[in-house]
């Protein structure tokens, strides 16, 4: 085991040298699958080998942990000289300040600090078994995917661009490596480290085309996970000042065992923080949206499937510890108020990956809304979502992607008709919506369980103001992913093309597909052996959290949205029709396509959807979103702080 | 016990058409009555309806025949779900997954009319389902389950701990039913603005669909509405039907004495109503329960 998690977490960070130094496009691809496909093989054998042996929380060293100490310590001043290099180079010095402060802090009080109690640095769970499942086999297979989307993206798409492949993929494999050590670590100082090499690496893969825009971005996504990295830093001062540990699971310990303290808190409350940054809740959302400008694998292995889980991780590990506290209502008022706005604000955008992005905030929403409630339901409905939404979004992204490389835009009123022109794209794309809202898949499961636990939640205030985020924002989720699935479906004025979708992107992609398919089969299953004792063992007690009446009807709607339309089909196949043209009032130019204008001569329709943007549009909702979240943040944060002090 | 629960669902199956289709054509005949019309025989929506199955079928794209016989597939497991006694939390759900199918239905034409309609339906589906799917939350409150069968049981009815959530139900039933001010996305009678609106394009037996569709979503609504008067005392199903018809004489009332009004305005009153009446009464019944 041992020898496994250190390969996990190392291999990747070596193997990146690899893409790095060959510039043969060939050989370098080689060499990407290959480690792809040991990252994906490794995770799983450590997976499979930890669930057989019984599923039991394990805690652990490395071999030479004395060394890997050092590493850290030593990596965490290299990663703030390379921040404080580029943001000079950029002149944006200001942002070093952040990675200064908090590196020396950690790094002085390593040294100069007290001397700490041995513990072990890393720990194996059931929820570390789902994130390393995540990383690796979904984040696998973006990289696979990233190969031959690069491809196209320099040699047909954007010429004028630099060609840094080499450094693209070797940040991929860097990216793995940092997340897996980020999951299993337990002390906090590894889990600062590896939170900063996440964090640099995304700035990196934004800035990647280097245009003035993407380096803006990069910035702005820099400085504000920096400052979820002060919150790590925060709460490591605490830990070690505060009662001499670092130890991630006995700050949640030592939380729990005395709720009314806050000094107990004050270290979960700058996680929790930490995490909101990283999760891109609201006020920190601009980062994610900025992220857009990278190219579609890192938007779809960072800023979808796997970073901004990250911050969605820490949240469930103190999930425990935020129960019916200042902290949890926190989080919860801030997950389901960025549910709600960031689904608003998807409604107002018709670039399809800003659309994404904004699904993506308003579904991390939801989950940190269910970890702030921290009850038994919610956390085995958050760790749900995380699931589904890692393989689904990931494959949206990808299908956005390729649609883009084929199409030439990826706005989504020029996606009409996609189901004639490119049906295997569109079927994915399909695929990826209905796994996202309809009933019952992720979605609905997770918002049947967190409806109930809010209900039940302590605080009158939260529990009503919760409810209605939900209720309000699962409406306008349902708006915007109808208004996209009914413009692929729709009929087409274009011919069919060529579709220049990779073989290695098409791999990626139906992967996925075949993935969220399993994934809704297999839903009894994975909660009765994953998820039961998952959240059995975080609370401790046996708790059916779905009832088997449920499942059943969950399973006959499943049934029914695979199966009635297929059935249908077959039965209206040889249906005799009339074929018609529609109505136009009489204006018809002999299709449905085109109509004949005042001038006499036929012109083509454009059918647009309905954007709302005087009631939902982005000039009218963001500054104000960020003004209440900001002050939700600040009063919640200075109760804990006053309160601790 | 479950045998009753079988029966019931058996019999909205079968029954709600008849029910909901003779509902319809009193609501013509009082409607022609409040305008001075004589109106058409109370049978007159099984008329129509036979004739709609009988025309020739004539479609734009066939896809939206697949499309709409889903959508009555799932509107009426909907209603199974509820009249079974399950979980009223995955009816709402299971009507909204209905309702996706009637606008990937209307959209398949790429005709301009059924078009505005669909957007239009959609706002009208936004407006609506927060407050659906608070009702769903109002009956747990008060009641301490999700399961039809188990509210249906208890000792008084739902209605005395959810005043508000009654009136904001209500409120959304004018545009679930179609009726004005809210008949934006389609209206009973073809009109020079929206046409059919969402059902431009369906024809014959399509349409024909349709309307058994819509009623058997109205039998859930009504439903509904009877739910938040039942409890134990056999007594009470007497006052849930009377609820049900002044409800539905109300609407009728609504349709005939105003006009329609524009989207955006539809979407604030209903959100309004919404947080308003069903906001207060959840905040107030949180408070009770401590």
């Amino acid at each position: 085991m041992e020898m496994l998690v250190t390969a996990l977490i190392c291999l990747p960070f070596l193997w990146a040298i690899l893409p790095a130094v060959i510039h043969n496009s060939k050989l370098r691809a080689f060499f990407v699958y290959l480690g792809c496909g040991i990252v994906i093989v490794l995770s799983i054998v450590t997976a499979v080998q930890w669930y057989l042996a019984g599923g039991q929380a394990l805690d652990f060293d490395l071999p030479y942990s004395g060394l890997f100490d050092e590493v850290i310590l030593y990596g965490d001043l290299l990663l703030m000289c390379l921040i404080t290099y580029l943001s000079f180079k950029y002149k944006r010095g200001v942002i070093s300040l952040l990675a200064i402060v908090q590196t020396l802090l950690v790094a002085g009080l390593e040294v100069f600090g007290p001397e700490l109690p041995a513990q072990p640095a890393l720990h194996f769970d059931w929820l570390t078994l789902i994130m390393i499942l995540i990383i690796g086999v979904i984040g696998s297979a973006i990289g696979i995917y990233a190969v031959g989307y690069m491809h196209g993206y320099h040699i047909h798409h954007h010429k004028e661009l630099t060609d840094r492949r080499s450094f693209f993929l070797a940040m991929i494999f860097v990216f793995f490596g940092a997340m897996f050590g980020l999951v299993l670590s337990q002390s906090l100082v590894w889990m600062y480290f590896f939170w900063e090499i996440t964090s640099v690496t995304s700035f990196l893969l934004i800035g990647y085309t280097r245009t003035e825009e993407a380096v803006a971005n990069s910035f702005k996504a820099l400085w504000m996970n920096l400052l979820g990295g002060c919150g790590i830093a925060a709460a490591i001062a605490v830990g070690i000042l505060g009662y001499g540990t670092v130890n991630l699971y006995d700050i949640i310990a030592n939380a729990i065992a005395s709720p009314a303290d806050m000094l107990c808190l004050l270290p979960i409350a700058c996680l929790a923080f930490a995490a909101l940054t990283k999760s891109a809740q609201f006020p920190f959302s601009g980062w994610l949206l900025g992220a857009m400008v990278a190219p579609t694998p890192s938007s779809a292995l960072l800023h979808s499937a796997t970073m901004v889980k990250a911050g969605v991780y820490l949240l469930i590990r103190v999930s425990a510890a935020m129960a019916d506290n200042y902290v949890g209502n926190m989080v919860a008022l801030i997950g389901g108020f960025t549910f709600l706005v960031a689904s608003c604000l998807a409604i107002s955008v018709s670039d399809g990956k800003k659309v994404l992005a904004y699904s993506t905030i308003s579904n991390l929403g939801l989950i940190v809304a269910c970890t702030g409630c921290g009850y038994e339901e919610t956390i085995w409905a958050a760790v749900f979502l995380v699931i589904f939404h890692a393989v689904s979004k990931s494959m949206l992204f990808q299908c956005v992607g390729a649609i883009e490389n084929t199409t030439g835009s990826r706005d989504v009123e020029d996606m009409q008709g996609l189901a004639s022109i490119f049906p295997k794209l569109a079927c994915i794309l399909m695929i990826g919506i209905a796994g996202m809202f309809l009933a019952p898949f992720g979605m609905l499961i997770s918002k049947w369980a967190a409806l109930k636990a809010f209900i039940d939640t302590n605080s009158v205030y939260v529990s009503t103001l919760m409810v209605m985020f939900i209720c309000f924002g699962s409406a306008t989720t349902m708006f915007y992913w109808t208004k996209w699935m009914s413009k692929i479906l729709g009929a087409s004025p274009r011919e069919k093309s060529r579709d220049l979708t990779k073989k290695n992107e098409y791999i990626s992609m139906f992967f996925h597909a075949v993935l969220v398919i399993a994934l809704i089969l297999g839903f009894p299953w994975l909660s009765q052996n994953v998820l039961k004792p998952l959240t059995n063992s975080m609370f401790g007690t046996d708790v059916q959290v779905i009832s088997y009446q449920n499942i059943i009807i969950m399973i006959v709607l499943l049934v029914g949205i695979f199966v009635i339309p297929c059935l249908n089909y077959f039965m209206t196949k040889n249906q005799k029709a009339k074929q018609v043209i529609t109505y136009m009032g009489g204006a018809n130019a002999g299709d449905n396509m085109s109509f004949i204008s005042s001038t006499g001569d036929a012109k083509e329709m454009h059918i647009s959807n309905f954007y709302m943007e005087d009631i939902m549009g982005e000039k009218k909702l963001f500054t104000p979103a960020i003004m209440i979240s900001t002050f939700i943040i600040i009063v919640y944060m200075i109760i804990v702080i006053g309160g601790a002090f | 016990m479950i045998s009753s629960r079988v029966i019931t669902a058996v019999c909205y199956l079968l029954f709600a058409p008849f029910i909901i289709g003779l509902l319809d054509g009193f609501d013509r005949k009082i409607s022609a009555r409040m305008q001075g019309r004589k109106g058409p025989s109370v049978l007159q929506p099984f008329y129509d309806l036979k004739k709609l199955f009988e025309k020739e079928f004539l479609t734009a794209n066939k896809i939206q025949l697949l499309m709409i016989r889903s959508y009555l597939f799932f509107i009426m497991l909907s209603g199974v779900i509820f009249f079974a006694g399950f979980d009223i939390l995955l009816v709402v759900f299971s009507l909204s997954t209905a309702a996706m199918f009637l606008i990937l239905a209307s959209t398949s034409t790429h005709s301009p009319y059924s078009a505005q309609g669909t957007h239009r339906e959609l706002v009208q589906i936004m407006s609506c389902e927060p407050m659906e799917l608070l009702v769903a939350v109002g009956f747990y409150l008060a009641m301490g389950t999700f399961n039809v069968n188990e509210i249906a049981q208890g000792q008084m009815s739902p209605i005395t701990f959810l005043p508000g959530f009654f009136v904001g139900f209500v409120f959304i039933l004018t545009i679930k039913f179609r009726k004005s001010p809210f008949d934006i996305a389609t209206s009973h009678h073809a009109h020079q603005e929206v046409i059919k609106g969402v059902t431009s394009e369906m024809v014959g037996k399509e349409y024909g669909m349709v309307t058994l569709a819509e009623w058997y979503e109205n039998a859930i609504l009504l439903g509904i509405v009877g739910l938040f008067f039942i409890n134990s005392n056999p007594v009470s199903i007497v006052a849930a039907i009377v609820a049900i018809l002044v409800v539905w004489f109300l609407e009728i009332l609504i349709d005939n004495t105003s006009a329609r009004v524009k989207w955006q305005l539809m979407l604030k009153l209903a959100w309004g109503v919404t947080i308003v009446a069903a906001g207060m009464n959840l905040f107030l019944l949180e408070i009770i329960r401590g």
